[in-house]
């Protein structure tokens, strides 16, 4: 029972963790980025539709991340080289994504014959588990490590890259110190808008994948609508409860991936509480970290110093 | 002579910018050569930090040229300025907080990554080059002021520079720290860097530069030889009209003690000691002056005064009534008023974004019955202050952040004073200042002195706290170490008991 309830926390823990990497990069640049949900519901409608036409995994995944770049570029116009507000840039994004995604949504399923959007078999035989000869077959630590879709391994592997990039790179580094001093970073000869552009879009790219883990795995390769719904407002908050860091932000996810799930795996009888309950219990706790999280901010929690201040080298 | 044959390190012809309708440089010429200190001198306004920010690439020049070793040079990035082989030290220090020394000197550097061990080798080779003390792993946030400027130093050093700009560095130093700096400045000359300082402290000047170029409303006055002018002269040049530079001294009249301050104990928020059981007092119409190296409680003891933290322990008593507990509006309504002038002057007191007229009702506001306010009486008095305090802006209601410095703080100090208190808290009301402006602050408190007005003058030059102050109280690390009488203690006495080395309570004890 235990097993599968982790095994489950990390299946559905994956899509947070594309969001919570994405929008790590946007905020280590300095950009609050509050249009992950959009940036997913992008990513998720042209992962899936992508797939649904060409019948090619590899296509859909590209896809996916081609959108949320797309999708983050917007972000990056506005908030980079114009400079306009970056919370109601970034809340415009997500109600533009969510919309956009469903309108092309209900577009395709007026034009199919049956009135339903079903990935084809060749796409969903790439979204079961992958087997791993030898391994996968081990008693317990088989299922708990080596029996989950090529998403959950792609999202680890990005994470530690992401962490890596940011934390032992020379680009990490200079990436870092734009977020902390735009204009100590600009004296130091790095290219401000070059950086926060890079790494605008290559969050919104992350996103862009975990909306495709949305729409294709979660439904089991059934388009419907609103299938974000409401993962990339979590990872806003995970980001801040992952401290910024992308290899905390694993333990993050597949916490929030356990708390989803939570209603399935309760004993019955033992607790009776409503199922509405533990369907509400992510965006508590969501509400308890953002509070925790602006708590601790005296003890330096690594928060980027210039997060949210659009930077303009002349400014007087 | 060989050295006219040789061509300037840098050289602006008629460099011109404007900020919208503002002229910040109009056809301003300046030259230096390798191996020379030139002191970029002039008035708050009068462009030194614009003109800098365009041979440093922060800024494009609307029209002029600039050549660098005589051929002419297109500047427009901190990029291009570096690969020039031009390093600025800018006054706001430009560093990652959080970061070690190291590794906002190598930020942005384009080769590859050194391993740490070679980096900080390299490092202190460039340090031991120059007489430069450093640790490489600290992070800055941890450093002091006169630290930060060093890795600020090393940063443009290690890439390079040849020729290097100093903007204001030694307005946040202690007179120690200052000689350390110029003794590396000079070293620099000596391997043949070109030095460019910006400073508006005269005796600096004199003691570190060889030519001296003035700058007065955005144009070049005059470049003069460094051992052929004085103080005077230099004065004049920038000012542009003779000016006396005394600080009056007014005898005190009927001294009181309006506020005493006994046993007081501060902690920073992060529960390290601010203020350790210091006691003093405060006299009507005498100026008291505190001395100490930036940190050591000053704004800890502003705070505390005004109503903004708690002390832990000890009281404040102004006319024997307990300030300790009262709300910052119940204080001000007893007559303490508070300017205090931060490092970025626009953080404590005024609101940057609004314009004159909104930040004097700031404070005037509760006057008015109702739930409206008037502006009228505001707007009186912001005119009032342009008039008599000579500030320069477009409008009352423009926008304070679009002000110089220098205006910026007179109008903050002048509507503390409009206020008409009893006691007057100034903190670094000149920080940054020029001459000029600086003498008409030091006027406004003789001013209030001589009403009566119990004035805390917290600074930082001790030449002007042993000028204008009555006595002068030492802070060095929370612990007062020392109240001196202004008019007999010595410079290099007062220095000493900054670093907690020399005890020395004259006058009153305790």
């Amino acid at each position: 029972m235990l097993l599968k309830f982790l095994v489950a926390a990390i299946a559905v823990g994956t899509p947070l963790l594309f969001g919570t990497v994405g929008e790590i990069l946007n905020e280590r640049v300095g950009h609050l980025n509050l249009g992950v949900e959009g940036m997913m519901a992008i990513g998720a409608c042209a992962g899936f539709m992508a797939g649904y036409l060409t019948d090619s995994f590899a296509a859909a995944l590209i896809a996916a991340f081609l959108a949320g770049m797309l999708a983050a570029l917007i972000y990056a116009v506005l908030t980079v080289t114009f400079l306009a507000n970056q919370n109601v840039t970034g809340l415009a994004l997500t109600i533009f994504g969510e919309g956009l995604s469903n309108f092309i949504g209900v577009l395709m399923i007026s034009r199919s014959e049956t009135k339903t959007l079903k990935l084809p078999e060749t796409i969903t035989a790439h979204m079961r588990s992958v087997s791993i000869p030898g391994l996968s077959d081990l008693p317990a630590a088989g299922e708990l490590f080596f029996s989950y879709n090529l998403f959950v391994y792609l999202g680890i592997v990005i994470a530690l890259a992401a962490g890596y990039y940011l934390h032992r790179t020379k680009t990490g580094l200079n990436v870092r110190a734009v977020g902390e001093n735009p204009a100590a970073a600009d004296a130091a000869g790095i290219n401000v808008t070059r950086t926060k552009y890079v790494n605008i879009l290559l969050g919104g790219g992350i996103c862009g994948i975990g909306g495709a883990y949305c729409s294709m795995i979660i439904n089991s390769g059934v388009w419907i609508s609103d299938s974000v719904g409401g993962l990339g407002w979590i990872a806003v908050a995970l980001v801040i409860f992952a401290g910024w860091k992308p290899g905390a932000a694993i333990a993050g996810s597949f916490l929030f991936g356990g708390l989803r799930v939570l209603k399935y795996y309760v004993p019955k009888g033992v607790i009776e509480i409503p199922i509405a309950f533990y369907d509400m219990l992510p965006f508590l706790i969501t509400a308890l970290v953002l509070v925790l999280g602006s708590m601790k901010k005296s003890r330096g929690a690594q928060i980027p110093a210039s997060l949210g201040l659009n930077y303009f080298r002349e400014e007087r | 002579m060989a050295e006219q044959q040789t061509p300037y390190a840098i050289e602006c012809r008629e460099l011109t910018k404007t900020f919208g309708s503002v002229v910040a440089n109009d056809r301003v010429n300046l030259s230096v050569r390798r191996g020379e200190i030139l002191a970029l001198l002039g008035e708050n306004g009068s462009g030194k930090t614009t003109l800098m920010n365009m041979l440093s690439g922060i800024y494009h020049p609307d029209s002029g040229e600039i050549l660098v070793d005589g051929r002419p040079a297109v500047i427009s990035s901190p990029i291009d300025a570096m690969g020039l082989g031009i390093g600025m030290i800018h006054q706001h220090f430009k560093l990652v907080e959080v970061f070690s020394a190291m590794d906002n000197i190598v930020l942005g550097t384009p080769e590859r990554l050194l391993p740490p061990k070679q980096l900080r080798e390299k490092i202190l080779s460039i340090c031991g080059s120059f007489g430069l003390e450093i640790e490489p792993e600290k992070p800055v946030c941890e450093m002091s002021v006169s630290e930060k400027q060093t890795v600020e130093i090393i940063k443009v050093l290690y890439r390079g520079a040849q020729i290097l700009i100093l903007d204001e560095p030694t307005a946040v130093l202690t007179p120690q720290e200052t000689d350390r700096l110029f003794a590396i400045l000079r070293r620099m000359k000596e391997q043949g860097c070109a030095v460019i300082i910006i400073t508006h402290k005269l005796n600096e000047v004199l003691s570190i530069s060889d030519r001296v170029t003035i700058l007065r409303k955005g144009r070049s006055i005059d470049t003069v030889m460094t051992a052929q002018t004085s103080q005077k002269a230099l004065t004049e040049l920038m000012v542009g009209r003779p000016v006396v530079l005394e600080i009056g001294r007014p005898e005190p009249e009927h001294p009181n003690t309006i506020l005493k301050v006994v046993d007081l104990t501060v902690k920073k928020p992060d529960g390290s000691i601010a203020l350790n059981d210091i006691s003093f007092q405060i006299r009507t119409g005498e100026i008291l002056g505190v001395a100490g190296v930036a940190g050591s409680g000053q704004k800890e003891l502003c705070e505390t005064i005004a109503g903004l933290t708690l002390p832990d322990k000890g009281a404040i008593l102004y006319h024997k009534e307990n300030l300790v507990g009262k709300s910052p509006a119940e204080i001000i309504r007893l007559g303490v008023s508070m300017s205090f002038v931060p490092e970025d002057r626009l953080g404590m007191g005024l609101v940057a974004s609004m314009g004159m007229v909104d930040n004097m009702l700031l404070k005037s506001y509760r006057a008015g019955g109702g739930p409206f306010v008037d502006r009228r009486p505001a707007k009186e008095l912001a005119e009032a202050l342009v008039e008599k305090l000579s500030i320069v802006t477009p409008g009352v209601e423009t926008p304070v952040r679009l002000l110089s410095g220098g205006n910026v703080q007179k109008v903050l100090l002048g509507r503390e004073i409009e206020s008409e208190p009893n006691l007057l808290i100034t903190a670094y009301p000149v920080r940054g200042l020029d001459i000029n402006s600086s003498y008409t602050i030091y006027d406004l408190l003789n001013e209030q002195k001589k009403k009566g007005v119990a004035v805390m003058f917290i600074g930082e030059d001790l030449d002007v706290l042993l000028e204008l102050s009555d006595r002068i109280l030492v802070l060095c690390h929370g612990q007062i170490t020392g109240v001196a009488d202004a008019r007999s203690v010595t410079k290099e006495q007062l220095g000493l008991m900054m670093t907690g080395e020399f005890a020395g309570k004259e006058g009153e004890a305790s």
